[in-house]
């Protein structure tokens, strides 16, 4: 028996795993580097929210549940981080260097 | 329907195995082998044994990764050298059988055993309270194969002694690493402000529940190293030189404190690594968190690699 909060959270989840393909098709199917990192991050911020929201019903306990946000909120940090690094490096506009 | 996954699974790990033996460049291979541990972590998921894909997850792909990566951008620029040094066709097709038939002969050997495995779990679990240890791979560790997990420990150091010996004689106490310029602006400075004092929190934790969940020395040593990594190449901080006194003391503190509760052991339980009833508990905690310690400046030692400025 899967309750109602459940059955949203499995479509959440479905929904960012469209996210990730659609990500991935564009990681390999995209032009140039900052097309493929555009694509890239919808399915690191979008996607990977959406599972760790589709999870939030089955964490079982609020400590759980804030850690699979925290996981969320780390990749954002790192993903984004990484994403500008990689496009000033390809612009060739690099801080500090 | 688990099932599946697994197969799956196995087929991504093979996949990705092979890609990584194939890729045209050093760099590709090291992204291909990251990716490889990566999805062995998830084997270790799907297999149980958690603390494993979290050792996995830090050491295998993260750390390793790392080492790799830095070790491909040393080697740029050493053509003739990395030419010089690749083992020709005949030694590589003899590894490759070699490695397949251990592969083969270890995968025979699993199919082969017995359904229950034959094993000392049940033994181990019923005496696993005495340490105060609730996770039980920690109980074993610390408990029933101290000596081994001594040994690993004294392996880090060793490994961080043969990175330092690449130097020449002239560098020798020197720092090691290249310098990278202090990021005041963008988003690497953003990132190494942001991120060092939650994954500071996030190593000390996972090496503290390490005694009663998924975790330990190895796994938070690992992340607190990452950190130091993440404010080097932000040019928050500089490697120490390897002369330094602290530095060898941060290295050796773990061994050390694992070696002298060892003795402890001999003194007041029944032997050498007997940990002694009732002091069990506060004494494996000193050394797991020497030992994080240690794990923590070894890791970044090696990352680091050989001094290469005079201090």
């Amino acid at each position: 028996m899967i309750g109602a909060l459940q059955g949203l959270g499995l479509l959440a989840a479905a929904a960012g795993a469209g996210f990730f393909l659609a990500g991935t098709v564009g990681l390999i199917r995209f032009p140039d580097t900052t097309s493929r990192l555009h694509a890239l991050t919808k399915a690191d911020n979008l996607g990977l929210g959406l599972v760790v929201l589709g999870l939030l019903p089955f964490a079982g306990s609020l400590g759980a549940a804030l850690k699979l946000l925290l996981v969320w909120g780390l990749v954002l940090l790192a993903g984004g981080t990484v994403a500008q690094m990689i496009a000033a490096r390809v612009r060739g506009t690099e801080p500090g260097a | 329907m688990g099932g599946l996954v697994d197969w799956l699974l196995a087929a991504l790990v093979l996949g990705a195995a092979a890609w990584t033996l194939a890729a045209p460049t050093g760099f590709a291979a090291v992204v291909g082998f990251v990716g490889f541990g990566l999805l062995v972590t998830l084997a270790w998921v799907r297999l149980g044994a958690v603390d494993v894909a979290l050792t996995e997850a830090a050491i295998g792909a993260g750390a390793t990764g790392v080492i790799l990566l830095m070790a491909v951008v040393r080697l740029r620029g050493g053509a003739e050298e990395v030419s010089a040094a690749t083992p020709g066709r005949a030694v590589m097709v003899a590894a490759g059988l070699l490695a397949g038939g251990v592969g083969l002969a270890l995968a025979l050997a699993v199919l082969a055993l017995p359904d229950p495995a034959p094993g000392l779990a049940a033994a181990a679990m019923a005496r696993r309270g005495e340490l105060g240890l609730g996770n039980p791979v920690a109980a074993v560790l610390m408990g029933y194969r101290g000596l081994d997990t001594l040994l690993e420990s004294v392996v880090l150091v060793f490994a961080v002694l043969a990175v330092w010996s690449m130097a020449p004689d002239r560098r020798w106490g020197g720092i090691p690493g290249p310098r990278f310029p202090r990021q005041e602006a963008g988003p690497l400075a953003l990132l190494a402000r942001l991120l060092l004092p939650i994954g500071l929190v996030i190593g000390i934790h996972v090496a503290w529940v390490g005694a009663e969940a998924p975790g330990g020395k190895f796994q938070g040593g690992t992340i607190l190293a990452a950190m130091w990594v993440l404010a080097w190449v932000a040019g928050l901080v500089q490697p120490p030189a390897i002369a330094s006194q602290a530095v060898r003391l941060a290295l050796v503190a773990g061994p050390l404190a694992f070696l002298l509760a060892g003795f402890a052991g001999m003194a007041l339980g029944e032997g050498f690594l007997a940990w002694p009833p009732g002091l069990a508990k506060p004494m494996i905690l000193l050394v797991e968190a020497a030992m994080t310690l240690s794990v923590a400046a070894a890791l970044a030692l090696l990352v680091a690699g050989p001094p290469e400025r005079a201090a």
